[in-house]
């Protein structure tokens, strides 16, 4: 079984975003940029797939500029084969994501599509099932745990009030929650590896893809700050301004 | 012009949820109908025709809808949605899981987690777990909307009338299954609809803490529990607790966060709350940045104290 693993460039989760003084977004340069989260646990999920005989080949793709190669060669170090970097300075957005990813999978045939549930940066939680629909497959979002069998996989998901499993038929889309695994540190033996695997590099033109926006931002701004509140020195202390001031209980 | 909200519910009842996503829809459009896709579902339908506003209800039953999977109802939003501008759902695992489906199929961009409607093709949303709010315009046919809750009053549950519609099932092609449902039980509030929610983070140590701690103070104050990412991924409660960027979004009037620092991705899902207390002994921790009230103190002493007091 081939699987196809989809990973985004953003923002690294320990930076604390500036929003940019003329409102147009937010300020991205000169900080640290890392694979999303949730792509790692997709990454690693896949590669543990591999390591238990159940597939067979591991392809990561990314979308964006020519940076992405580093993140791509993070995931071909954590286990990936081989990578695909569809390249382009535009803005891409969920649904041109998803576009570029089905011409991908089309073309490898893959049986498995692994992506995180959603990126740290614009938290849209859309791609994966955006995916599913133009593949016109099953999906198994927010999983917490994957099991393949006989063409089939049995899906846990993280939902409102505890867990529920699916069984889906394969082919099928799968999107990461937190607790799916814990990635792998990457060692200086696989990073150097996987500087011989590939990157093919595309071009959205050659995937005869329409990537342009369908959201326009008018404007990015600071959320609104809570007003400094006040430190108490005990417990009654507390309460009296729980039940007093803010007469909340 | 007209809108269509995506109901939650188990079939029996209506979630909360779906009256803040009508408030939203409200505000979209005069006309807002609801859909109710599920598998014997006649009172969950009853129910949302009653809520306020709502102009009419579509019930659709078949077997294979009985626990929300994204395909099948997918499809059936689809058959629906030419009839309408907006198409709205409340963001909470299921409407996440199902609404992209619909918006890829329908060839148009979604709205996740909008907080605020600007005008009727202009919404708000947050970026950046909460650290930018971007004001973004659609031009598309059919606005598909995800609706975070905690940015929208609901609408009451009772008052309206609303005719209820029954339609034939569109066709799914049975790919997925439901196996089954573990869910958390618990006699407490729900977490996303409680007034009150207490807390626990790293702090606490240990699970036992958790319960022995917290717990009570909860049921003291009839309050909902929750959790932060840490808490949680170290085994002391069960995941669907965690508030957070990528776990609840949560606004109660009283929340009040124990042994939590209050990492980026944590505030995320709880600093629109009303009144925030934060019990913390590192006088230092981000959480005191957003609380109304702060106590520096050892909570191990602190929150039996304060447990105690209220009895």
């Amino acid at each position: 079984m081939k699987i196809l693993v989809a990973v985004k460039r953003v923002v690294d989760y320990n930076v604390k975003v500036r929003v940019k003084s003329d409102n147009s977004g937010v300020d991205i340069a000169n900080v640290k940029m890392s694979m999303n989260p949730f792509d790692e646990i997709a990454v690693e999920e896949a590669v543990r797939l591999k390591e238990a005989g159940v597939a067979t080949e591991i392809v990561v793709v990314s979308a964006g500029p020519t940076q992405c190669q580093e993140t791509l060669r993070t995931a071909l170090a954590i286990g990936a084969d081989r990578a695909i970097l569809v390249e382009t300075e535009s803005e891409l957005q969920p649904l041109a994501v998803a576009k570029l990813l089905k011409a991908l999978v089309d073309k490898e045939q893959a049986q498995m599509m692994i992506l995180g549930k959603q990126a740290i940066d614009d938290d849209s939680n859309q791609t994966g099932q955006m995916l599913a629909s133009l593949l016109d497959i099953p999906q198994g979002t927010f999983a917490s745990q994957v099991v393949v069998t006989d063409g089939k996989a049995s899906v846990t998901r993280e939902v409102d009030g505890g867990l529920e499993t699916l069984a889906l038929t394969l082919p099928a889309v799968i999107t990461t929650d937190l607790r799916l695994n814990e990635p792998r540190y990457v060692t200086l033996p696989n990073i150097m590896k996987a500087k011989k695997k590939v990157i093919d590099i595309v071009k959205p033109e050659d995937l005869g893809v329409d990537i342009s926006p369908r959201l326009k931002t008018i404007k990015v701004e600071e959320p609104p700050k809570r007003s400094a509140g006040v430190m108490v020195a005990d417990v009654a202390a507390l309460i009296e301004k729980l039940k007093n001031e803010a007469k909340v209980i | 012009m007209a809108a269509l909200v995506i109901a939650e519910h188990d079939n029996l009842s209506l979630k909360a949820a779906t009256l803040n996503a009508v408030a939203a829809a409200l505000q979209c459009s005069p006309e807002v109908d609801i859909l109710v896709a599920g598998n014997q579902s006649d009172a969950a339908a009853q129910a949302a025709a009653q809520i306020a506003g709502v102009s009419k209800v579509i019930q659709i039953d078949a077997p294979n809808l009985a626990d929300q999977l994204a395909e099948p109802l997918a499809a059936q939003i689809l058959a629906l949605a030419s009839s309408y501008t907006y198409v709205l759902a409340p963001a909470t695992a299921n409407g996440k899981n199902v609404l992209p489906r619909v918006a890829a199929k329908l060839d148009v961009a979604q709205l996740s987690d909008v907080t605020k409607i600007v005008s009727p093709d202009t919404f708000e949303r947050p970026i950046y777990a909460g650290n930018a709010i971007a004001t973004v315009q659609s031009s598309d046919p059919i606005k598909i909307i995800t609706v975070r809750t905690t940015g929208f009053d609901p609408v009451s549950a009772a008052g309206g009338s609303a005719a209820i519609e029954k339609h034939a099932v569109a066709a799914d092609a049975g790919k997925s299954a439901f196996v089954g449902r573990e869910l958390t039980k618990s006699d407490r509030p729900e977490l996303t609809a409680a007034k009150i929610i207490v807390s626990g983070g790293r702090g606490l140590g240990s699970g036992e803490k958790y319960q022995e701690l917290i717990a009570p103070l909860a049921d003291k104050l009839g309050a909902a529990l929750g959790a932060s990412r840490a808490a949680v991924d170290a085994g002391y409660v069960p995941n669907d607790y965690q508030v957070g960027q990528t776990g609840k979004i949560v606004a109660p009037q009283l929340y009040v966060a124990v042994g939590i620092s209050g990492a980026i991705q944590h505030l995320a899902g709880m600093k629109d709350s009303k009144v925030i207390v934060a019990i913390n002994k590192d006088p230092e921790a981000p959480i005191f940045s957003v609380a109304d009230y702060g106590l520096v103190a050892d909570l191990f002493t602190a929150v039996p104290e304060l447990t105690k007091a209220l009895g």
